[in-house]
């Protein structure tokens, strides 16, 4: 069947309909031959970003590299939902081994990979790896293993679902963590609710830092830039990091219906930087479309409800706003500025 | 073929032989020297299509093995003491997946005080995790059972933990025969999986199990460790036939015939014991030696066979279960359930102690004459523990006890001196 040649302002808005783009630039997801990694019947709840982000990933994945795909999971909400004894929801080869060590399991994986290419007289393995977690298996618990695979560059691409907290254990503060949140480690109450300010840690920076060849974030709110980012990793080889941005109806008090909108605020704010890097170096920046207040964000979750109420806390809004503002400028998320955080590397590895 | 070498290099080359495809590497002492020869086999090429991943903690090296045995290739990796607790929740990983690991562990002992001597506090604390443990009496013993743990982890698919003594075994030079290749190859098959990660048949492996078949599952890890008691001997016979040697198998009876006192040890002691137990026979006297050269699985019915005629039994374990006494003692209790024997716990060698012929005569003999303690320490230097006790009774803030203790010992001393 043929297509019909688009117009630029349609490819440029969020309301093109597949059937009018190009073959190529179709998503994964409107193929009828998407391989649904992650089928249905898991029990992730009603609007979860997590499922949603892991099965966009995974399918983009499993199409990049012609099906010959090896999943390993960390111990968390997708995990759990994705395989209730006795059933499974996951179509590719997976693993689930431990809480803390899903990027070293994916090192073995991938090493077996090779020792198989080899015998078999060819250079490179067929077979590709991913590692996938939440942010508590991620920047906590598998961080050791996480940066000691990153560090050997070894053939892996490491994804991290972002939730900003242990939800898989009934929402306990991880160091995703946005200051302010309320979690069941970190309540509302006293004088300082919520999450304390000024701890936290950013792991892409810091993947960025180890010099590997390929990091990005993205978000559930863009399926293309997400699978544009997902096949670029799959192009490459060595250690390589995709962190997505996936909200959480149950941890964050949202509404289910609003997972989406939620993941496209923290962009447009600036909450949440959208970009890539290459061996250190910021090499593309998803640009703010329309700038929107912070407020606009924290208003539809109610682990930042105390901040509103009848008595607003103006000034950690404020500290909040300053936070985004700053990302904008760091990682230069409007007009043409430039991002100004990085680690330039001479030497590729 | 003959080489005098150290242990460590022994086992490196053994492994060699058995084809391992992915090795992970941590240091710890004293593992050290069986991992840095194969890093240097690997690059040398004289391991062909392996890889040889240098992890940044023994729980990244326990891991990557359980990725790339998943993934079905032959994988080794090796530790000892502080490194086998830091990998802990990998290792009962490993067989509770089922995935067939081999893992040398250079017994040493667990800190605090931290202690890099020899003792088997590392591996029993590990008895419950579902791996095979056996445990080699010499350095020709350690080579001929990595070649057997290949094979018996592949068989079962279940993870096989080589225990051999830090130090004593590793790190001492001794006449070694290494196979070949071809005996190797006829005697090892390549790896073939009962799971694997495969794009082209797609499983889930390492799914959550709740209290509907978890009772199941579990019970299915003890079946075939009850499967490893059959396989083991067969293993050792059939490698017998291939090597022309005696190696491994469940226990090892020395001088047992008629012998009213039985000695029970693990390990390299075993050694020393026979030789005193060679001493104490020209004297007439009616005693002998049990190996065990299989720990997990028990070998519950081939000690109580072995043991059938011995009156009393000597446990000597180089291990405590703090609180209670013996950790090997209370299993051999346990074989011999309903018999009317008496048994006594001698708990020796604690980090790298030597367990003399005279100390082991000296308890030998008083086991004899029943009038050993049921458990005992030997050669406890009763002088230090009295003073720290002592001090603890007297003192709220007694201080740092290693410290203590090594000032009383620099004390004594230089009293001496
Ligand atoms: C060693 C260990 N510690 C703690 C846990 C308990 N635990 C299981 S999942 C989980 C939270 C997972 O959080 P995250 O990685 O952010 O994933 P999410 O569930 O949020 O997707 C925790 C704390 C565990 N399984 N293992
Ligand atoms: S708790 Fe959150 S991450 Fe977990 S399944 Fe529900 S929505 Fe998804
Ligand atoms: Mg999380």
């Amino acid at each position: 069947m043929g297509h019909q040649d688009v117009k630029f302002y349609q490819t440029g808005t969020f309301t093109v309909g597949n059937r009018l783009l190009p073959p190529e630039q179709r998503s994964v997801q409107s193929e009828i031959e998407r391989t649904n990694s992650l089928n249905c019947g898991h029990r992730a709840c009603q609007g979860c970003g997590e499922a949603l982000g892991a099965r966009y990933a995974i399918d983009a994945a499993m199409r990049a590299t012609n099906n010959q795909l090896v999943a390993v999971n960390a111990t968390g909400c997708l995990e759990v939902f994705s395989t209730p004894y006795p059933e499974t929801s996951w179509q590719i080869p997976w693993i689930h081994s431990l809480f803390g060590n899903a990027a070293a399991v994916a090192t073995g994986v991938a090493a077996a990979a090779k020792v198989r290419a080899r015998k078999a007289g060819q250079q490179l393995p067929e077979v590709r790896v991913i590692a996938q977690g939440g942010d508590g298996g991620t920047t906590d618990i598998g961080f050791g293993c996480l940066s000691g695979m990153f560090e050997r560059n070894d053939d892996v691409l490491y994804i991290c679902y972002d939730n900003q907290a242990y939800m898989n254990t009934g929402v306990q503060r991880s160091s995703a963590t946005p200051p302010a949140a309320r979690t069941a480690t970190t309540m509302p109450v006293g004088e300082h609710p919520g999450n304390d300010w000024g701890q936290g840690k950013n792991v892409p920076l810091i993947a960025m830092a180890h010099g590997i060849p390929y990091v990005a974030t993205a978000s559930v709110s863009d399926l293309r830039d997400l699978e544009y980012k997902v096949k670029k990793a799959m192009s490459m080889r060595g250690a390589r990091y995709i962190h997505i941005f996936v909200p959480c109806p149950l941890g964050w008090g949202s509404a289910s219906h609003d997972t989406i909108k939620l993941a496209r605020l923290a962009k447009e704010t600036g909450l949440f930087p959208v970009f890539e890097a290459e061996y250190g170096e910021v090499t593309n920046v998803s640009k703010i479309r329309q700038k929107q207040p912070v407020e606009a964000y924290l208003r539809l979750q109610r682990r930042f409800a105390h901040l509103f109420g009848k008595k607003p806390q103006v000034e950690l809004i404020a500290r909040f706003q300053a936070m985004a503002d700053q990302n904008i400028h760091k990682f230069g998320l409007l007009g043409n500025d430039k991002a100004v955080v990085g680690f330039p590397d001479s030497e590729h590895k | 073929m003959l080489k005098q070498c150290e242990g460590s290099h022994a086992v490196a080359e053994a492994v060699a032989l058995s084809r391992p495809e992915v090795i992970c590497a941590y240091p710890i002492s004293p593992q050290t020297h069986i991992v840095e020869g194969l890093g240097e086999m690997v690059k040398a090429g004289d391991i062909k299509n392996c890889e040889y991943i240098n992890v940044e903690s023994e729980f990244a090296a326990m891991s990557v093995a359980i990725g790339s045995s998943a993934a079905g290739a032959r994988t080794y990796t090796a530790t000892a003491s502080q490194g086998l607790l830091f990998m802990v929740e990998a290792v009962y990983n490993a067989s509770g997946l089922g995935l067939p690991i081999v893992m040398t562990v250079a017994n040493r002992a667990i800190g605090a005080p931290i202690n890099i001597w020899n003792d088997h506090s590392d591996s029993m604390s590990q008895r419950d995790c579902g791996w095979i443990q056996i445990f080699a009496e010499t350095n020709q013993e350690a080579a001929d059972l990595h070649i057997q743990a290949f094979k018996l982890a592949e068989e079962l698919s279940l993870p096989v933990m080589v225990c051999m003594d830090g130090f004593i075994l590793t790190h001492a030079y001794e006449r070694v025969d290494i196979p070949t290749q071809e005996q190797v190859d006829k005697f090892l098959p390549p790896y073939s999986p009962r799971q694997v990660l495969d794009p082209a048949a797609p499983v889930s492996i390492g799914a959550m199990v709740g209290p509907e078949a978890f009772s199941e599952v579990r019970y299915l890890a003890h079946a075939k460790q009850m499967q490893a008691l059959e396989l083991i001997p067969k293993i050792a016979s059939e490698f017998q036939e291939i090597f022309g040697r005696d190696s491994g198998g469940l226990v090892r009876p020395y001088m047992l015939e008629d012998a009213e006192t039985v000695v029970i040890a693990l390990g390299s002691v075993l050694g020393t014991i026979k030789d005193t137990i060679d001493e104490m026979r020209a004297d007439g006297i009616s005693i002998g030696v049990l190996g065990i050269n299989s720990f997990r699985p028990f070998p519950v019915s081939a000690i109580r066979r072995a043991l059938s005629h011995a009156k009393r039994i000597v446990v000597l374990e180089k291990s405590l279960a703090v609180g209670i006494g013996g950790i090997v003692a209370t299993d051999v209790r346990m074989a011999l359930d309903g018999l009317d024997k008496r048994i006594y716990t001698v708990v020796a060698g604690l980090g790298g102690r030597n367990i003399t012929r005279s100390s082991l005569h000296r308890v030998f003999r008083m086991a004899m004459h029943d009038q050993l303690e049921a458990l005992h320490f030997l050669d406890l230097e009763w002088s230090i523990v009295n003073k720290e006790l002592d001090r603890e009774r007297t003192t709220r803030r007694s201080g740092p006890i290693a410290e203590n203790i090594l000032r009383d010992l620099g004390q004594t001393k230089s009293n001496v001196g």
